[in-house]
């Protein structure tokens, strides 16, 4: 199979990813490591006039704790967070010291995205940018709360990741803008955990739920936030979940409980893999999986 | 049309190309390298496997503009005086049946190998967990991997 024509740019600083962003808006598509989007082209689902190979920006690729004198810390962000570059790959992030202390959902969720190979091309930018709604990595930015930078030719603004996937293949970006970074807090008190449901390892998750939970006194839940992939037309937050676990203490049948509350709201996919009735009973016991191995 | 230069197998490649020439064709067809196959043609069987940089990717998922300037591996650069002694195992295990998955199988061994010479097969598995064998050869070829890390440590080679 092969792509229909189009003309090619490399650039090799943002500025430069900008501007021609700028020039050819909405004709134009961003190419990180195309683990998705070359099928895309391929198949001729995606024929953009021009491609944009954000490949060569190495900028854009790095894991990094900024200090509290850094000129890139936030005054306004979290206590102690960790930025990557929208170019890194799922290999980096697996193979990550830094996301293995700090952060251990990222590189644990890194590793079960596609095969070696997919993993050695694919970038953490690209996979929410591109917001597959059954992708890996947005479930757990979403659990992690994670923020996202994007920046345009009037500068750059920062979006929470539970506002940024808005549907299938949908994002907050706005046409000329580029997700350049990605901050996720460095986990403390808190427990994270992805599990996914396939066919096969390799395979895209028919479901997927991450939970990262933060427990009190007496093993009562004070902080919980869970990211959901697969089961609908988006990645989303199961606020509904959330609710009914803050304050109580995280025993086998309130945990049931609050899990089955894990499709409430959203109108459950089906597919040939999975029918409405099999997601919605996947998402739920997954949930409940994922909470007691959180706990 | 644009200009790239790429290293394959040691050797140096320069060609003008279309930039929705995918690397797969490239190789075959403009390096005239056919060692490296496609089967699907849809990113998942990891027939077409070449070592980019060191690394085992996809080149059926990559244009061949986004390899400009690196160093690629096909399975022709594996063997020097002799076959490599991954595909000795390959022989020896009888890891090949009709053989159209063996190049990609091979050279996504052959980075595991090089990064570790020992590994457990859970390790050997997932390495080629991106390498599908419609055959379904998959223990002789898991247990020529280990073979071949066995006489490769023995022999203190890469």
């Amino acid at each position: 199979m092969i792509p229909k024509r189009f003309e090619y740019f490399c650039p090799t600083s943002l500025q430069e990813a900008i501007s021609l962003l700028g020039t050819y808006g909405e004709e134009a598509k961003l190419l990180a490591g195309g683990q998705s989007l070359l099928s895309l082209l391929k198949l001729r689902v995606a024929d953009p006039k021009y491609l944009i190979d954000l490949g060569r920006i190495a900028e854009l690729a790095y894991i990094r704790e900024p200090g509290a004198c850094d000129a890139a810390a936030r005054t306004d962000g979290p206590e102690g967070e960790i930025a990557i570059g929208a170019l890194t790959t799922y290999a980096a992030i697996k193979g990550s010291r830094l996301l293995q202390g700090r952060c251990p959902l990222l590189p644990q969720t890194a590793a079960v995205v596609g095969d070696v190979q997919v993993r050695n091309r694919g970038t953490l930018g690209g996979s929410l940018a591109h917001a597959d709604p059954a992708g890996d990595m947005p479930a757990a930015v979403l659990a992690l709360r994670a923020e996202l930078k994007a920046v345009g030719p009037s500068g750059e603004r920062w979006i929470r990741a539970e506002e940024f996937f808005l549907g299938t293949f949908a994002t907050a970006l706005r046409p000329d803008e580029i997700l350049t970074e990605i901050r996720v807090p460095v986990l403390k008190a808190e427990k994270a955990v992805y599990l996914k449901a396939a066919r096969r390892p390799s395979d895209f998750a028919l479901v997927g739920v991450a939970v990262c939970l933060k427990l009190g006194r007496d093993q009562a839940c004070e902080e919980v936030a869970i990211g959901v992939t697969g089961v609908t037309e988006k990645p989303y937050r199961a606020t509904g979940v959330e609710g009914r676990l803050r304050g109580r203490r995280l025993e086998p049948k309130a945990i049931e409980d609050a899990a089955s509350a894990i499709t409430l709201g959203v109108e459950v996919s089906e597919s040939i893999h999975a029918s409405q009735g099999y997601r919605s009973h996947l998402a739920r016991v997954y949930a409940s999986r994922a909470l007691q191995a959180a706990r | 049309m644009h200009r790239i230069a790429v290293r394959i197998n040691g050797k140096a490649y320069g060609h003008e190309v279309e930039p929705r020439l995918l690397l797969v064709h490239y190789i075959r067809e403009k390096a005239r390298l056919t060692g490296t196959h496609v089967g699907c043609d849809t990113g998942n069987c990891g027939a077409c496997t070449t070592l980019l940089n060191g690394q085992p990717v996809k080149s059926c998922l990559m244009l061949a503009v986004q390899a400009n300037g690196a160093e690629l591996t096909t399975i022709e650069g594996l063997a020097g005086n002799g076959l490599h002694q991954i595909q000795e195992a390959f022989l020896d295990k009888f890891a090949v049946q009709c053989g159209y998955c063996t190049p990609g199988m091979i050279l996504s061994a052959y980075a595991l190998l090089k990064a570790n010479p020992k590994p457990e097969e859970g390790e050997i598995r997932e390495a080629i967990e991106g390498n599908l064998c419609m055959c379904t050869g998959y223990q002789q070829i898991v247990d020529a991997i280990g073979h071949a890390a066995r006489t490769m440590r023995m022999s203190g080679s890469r």
